[in-house]
């Protein structure tokens, strides 16, 4: 199997090329430089200048910012998950697309520009800059502190911000903004999708094995809030502290395969191992080298996900075919994240008929919205906290296994709201009205 | 005068012919998306006559006007298939363009309209030529043909873009849009051409559409208790000629929702096979045969007591269902 080869476009793709595993990405050299080029240019110096020039009754303009905070991030264990440069924004151009082939029809039109700000950069600023030059709507690809920062920037003016990349419960809880809504599923609905899926298969005991990060602790929490909703126990909480030999050097491998084993030995019964390790320093390394041949599970084996590259239910093949042919890869989470954001948009656009800032967020907020999103049900953001409603994937490395909430796990009002933070444990208090 | 003398014997000679019950016995034909093959039922004896291997993901299936071919969207080949009913053979193939999902055919004979759900495009095919007379751009993801029953308009649904796109036949042009529920799988014509019926899946609604004024008369909803109504997903659409009853298939609800036609109110809901798709009548309206892709069945309503009377066993994921006229 070749890593490097490009991506066969679907429709010539061949039943033994679909099994190639390896490509999770395909840097394609055509669009980045397009991109690069793109970021080259001034931020969209036009844009204010054309949203005003258009005459009444004639095509309307809606203006759409990506910002993206660049941030370092540690090499992952497998080559197959190194992100793909244009990770996110390629999901919101293919999701701009879609909205200018209905825009035809409504007389609307769609633009899309793209902010990158370097590490250490001023993201504040850009957004400043997007906001000025018309751009209401802006999708947020950064880490929680920022996006606090930047939701904080734009308070009580017309601009709407879309979480599309961090799953911080806090986010949606404690520190939840009114002018966010998010399009990235949080821990909790992550560990939710995951514990249902669990204990609809009987593996209620799980051996627990974390890293030491804080983002490892959190998601520890949140796996404790699901399995405590679900009826799972922990019998035991491992943590991993030690290096794991480098997979590049030349005694690596075997290195790993003692070490797996005595690190998840003598542990008392249970049905799978579940690893918080969100980094990826060890957890990839687990399945087929457990003491105990159980099945992995967590952020590494089975997870939970909004989007897998083999998600075909529900017209999806559709949107992979398309996205495929368009970014030369094949179509991540994050890439859904920014499609269902941008989508979101012109959805609202088209029902309400407006270009207008106001209707369109009153539209996005409201119980009218309902944008199909290859989920087998309507998506919509919750009034509580602004977390996009959706059924969650549980996958394997190649092959969607399940999608959550499973049967069985009831709900008064909606079966996908037992998926994360329900109304009633909302500490978010951006309160609005009789909600 | 002597036309339309001859025209009331010929139909009071069929009535005769079905007066006698199901004696004369249709063909069902049944596409099976993953088991890319075609069921063969006889519609008296409700036995499955005949299994076909045909091209890959078969899914919109519908007879030529003569009777004498089927055409399958088989959408993994890119291709639509030609089958001879007589010898139940693949004879050739149509130009449909890139992952046909539904297909029409215009009253005369020709053309086929042929939505590509992965290229925003209606294929315009002439099929006596078997080539491509006009591509109609057209929303995202289309997927329902409806054709009116004079042949002046072709309608097709866009599952990302949410609209019925009315087509005039004669310059293959859009004249309207109308915005739907989200995700519309189907359209279909009454008889008498007045309106137009369109499911929107994710929506969970049908909307009644003027087929003069193009606004939507009215939307209709479903409510089965103790079914989530996330689950209800209608899909295919069917009206009895007399214009009298509506029947649609709401998927995974697993059930069909009975509409009275004239006063748009849902009737009954009959519990078939799992995840329904389409439905299709013998030509004397007497059964719908309903294909239920989860539990690679098909159910038989007997459409005069409204009861489901049969599940024939039949392959993997059936998926589009048509009956011959004779």
């Amino acid at each position: 199997m070749q890593f490097g080869q490009r991506l066969p476009s679907p429709a010539t793709q061949g039943p033994e090329t679909g099994k190639a595993l390896g490509p999770y990405l395909y840097p394609a050299l055509a669009w980045c430089l397009g991109v690069f080029l793109l970021l080259a240019l001034p931020l969209a110096p036009t844009s204010q200048s054309e949203a005003q020039a258009e005459p009444a009754g004639e095509i309307a303009t809606v203006l759409i910012g990506y910002l993206k905070q660049e941030v370092k991030r540690l090499i992952p264990l497998s080559r197959l998950n190194v992100e793909p440069d244009d990770l996110g924004i390629a999901g919101a151009e293919i999701a701009l697309k879609d909205n200018n082939t209905t825009g035809k029809f409504t007389k609307q039109d769609f633009k899309l520009d793209i902010e990158r700000v370097p590490i250490g950069g001023d993201a504040v600023e850009a957004l400043r800059k997007f906001v000025e030059s018309g751009h209401h709507f802006v999708l947020v690809d950064a880490p929680a502190e920022t996006l606090l920062l930047l939701a904080d920037s734009v308070k009580d003016q017309d601009v709407l911000l879309f979480n599309v990349r961090a799953p911080e419960v806090s986010l949606r809880q404690e520190e939840c903004r009114a002018n966010v809504l998010h399009t990235a599923p949080d821990r909790a609905m992550l560990a939710d999708a995951l514990a249902q899926y669990l204990v609809w298969k009987q593996w209620q005991r799980w051996l627990v094995v974390k890293g030491v990060f804080p983002e490892d602790l959190v998601y520890l929490d949140a796996l404790h809030r699901a399995a405590r909703r679900f009826g799972a126990t922990i019998v035991e909480e491992r943590e991993y502290k030690e290096t794991p030999g480098a997979r590049r050097s030349d005694t690596g491998q075997q290195q790993i395969q003692l070490q797996m084993p005595a690190f998840t030995q003598g542990a008392p019964s249970h049905d799978v191992v579940v690893v918080a390790d969100e980094a990826e320093i060890f957890g990839p390394y687990l399945p087929f080298r457990t003491w105990d041949p159980r099945p992995v599970a967590g952020t590494a084996g089975l997870k939970a996900m909004s989007w897998h590259p083999a998600h075909e239910q529900w017209g999806a093949t559709q949107i992979q075919n398309r996205f495929q042919r368009f970014a030369k890869r094949f179509m991540l989470p994050l890439d859904y994240q920014a499609w269902v954001a941008v989508r979101a948009i012109g959805e609202a656009a088209s029902r309400t008929g407006s270009s207008e800032f106001a209707p369109i967020a009153a539209h996005l907020r409201s119980d009218e919205l309902e944008l199909a999103a290859f989920k087998g049900q309507k998506v919509t953001f919750r009034a509580w906290d602004g977390q996009l409603r959706q059924p969650i994937i549980v996958a394997g490395p190649e092959l969607p296994v399940s999608m959550s909430p499973q049967q069985g796990f009831l709900h008064e009002y909606a079966e996908v709201d037992t998926l994360g933070i329900d109304r009633p444990e909302s500490k978010c208090k951006f309160a609005r009205g009789g909600e | 005068m002597s036309a339309r003398r001859l025209h009331i014997a010929v139909t009071a000679l069929a009535g005769l012919m079905f007066a006698g019950g199901p004696a004369a016995g249709y063909t069902v034909y049944v596409s099976n998306e993953k088991g890319n093959s075609l069921t063969v039922i006889d519609s008296t004896t409700l036995q499955v006559l005949e299994t076909v291997q045909v091209g890959q993901r078969p899914r919109g299936i519908m007879l030529t006007r003569d009777g004498k071919q089927l055409l399958i969207c088989a959408s993994d080949d890119d291709t639509v298939q030609l089958l001879d009913v007589s010898t139940r053979e693949l004879v050739g193939d149509l130009p449909s363009g890139p992952d046909p999902e539904l297909l029409n055919i215009h009253p005369s004979g020709s053309p086929v309209y042929i939505a590509n759900e992965d290229d925003n495009l209606l294929t315009v095919i002439d099929l006596p030529e078997r080539e491509v007379l006009a591509e109609v751009e057209v929303g995202v993801e289309p997927e329902g043909v409806g054709i009116s029953p004079d042949g002046k308009v072709v309608v097709v649904t866009s599952e990302t873009t949410n609209m019925a796109h009315f087509v005039d036949t004669e310059t293959n042009e859009i004249f309207d849009n109308v915005l739907v529920g989200t995700r519309p799988r189907f359209a279909e014509f009454t008889a008498d051409g007045t309106q137009l019926w369109v499911t929107a899946e994710v929506g969970g609604t049908v909307a009644v559409i003027d087929a003069k004024t193009r606004k939507i008369i009215k939307t209709i909803g479903f409510e089965i208790p103790g079914i989530q109504p996330e689950y209800i997903q209608p899909v295919g659409v069917r009206i009895t000629k007399d214009g009298a009853k509506a029947f649609v298939a709401l998927g995974p609800a697993n059930h069909v929702a009975v509409i009275d036609a004239k006063n748009l109110e849902v009737e009954k809901y009959l519990l078939v096979g799992k995840r329904v798709w389409q439905l299709a009548f013998t030509p004397d309206d007497a059964l719908l045969f309903t294909t239920n892709g989860n539990s690679n069945d098909v159910s038989v309503i007997d459409v005069p007591s409204l009861k489901v009377v049969k599940s024939i066993p039949v392959g993997y994921a059936p998926w589009g269902v048509t009956v011959s006229q004779d």
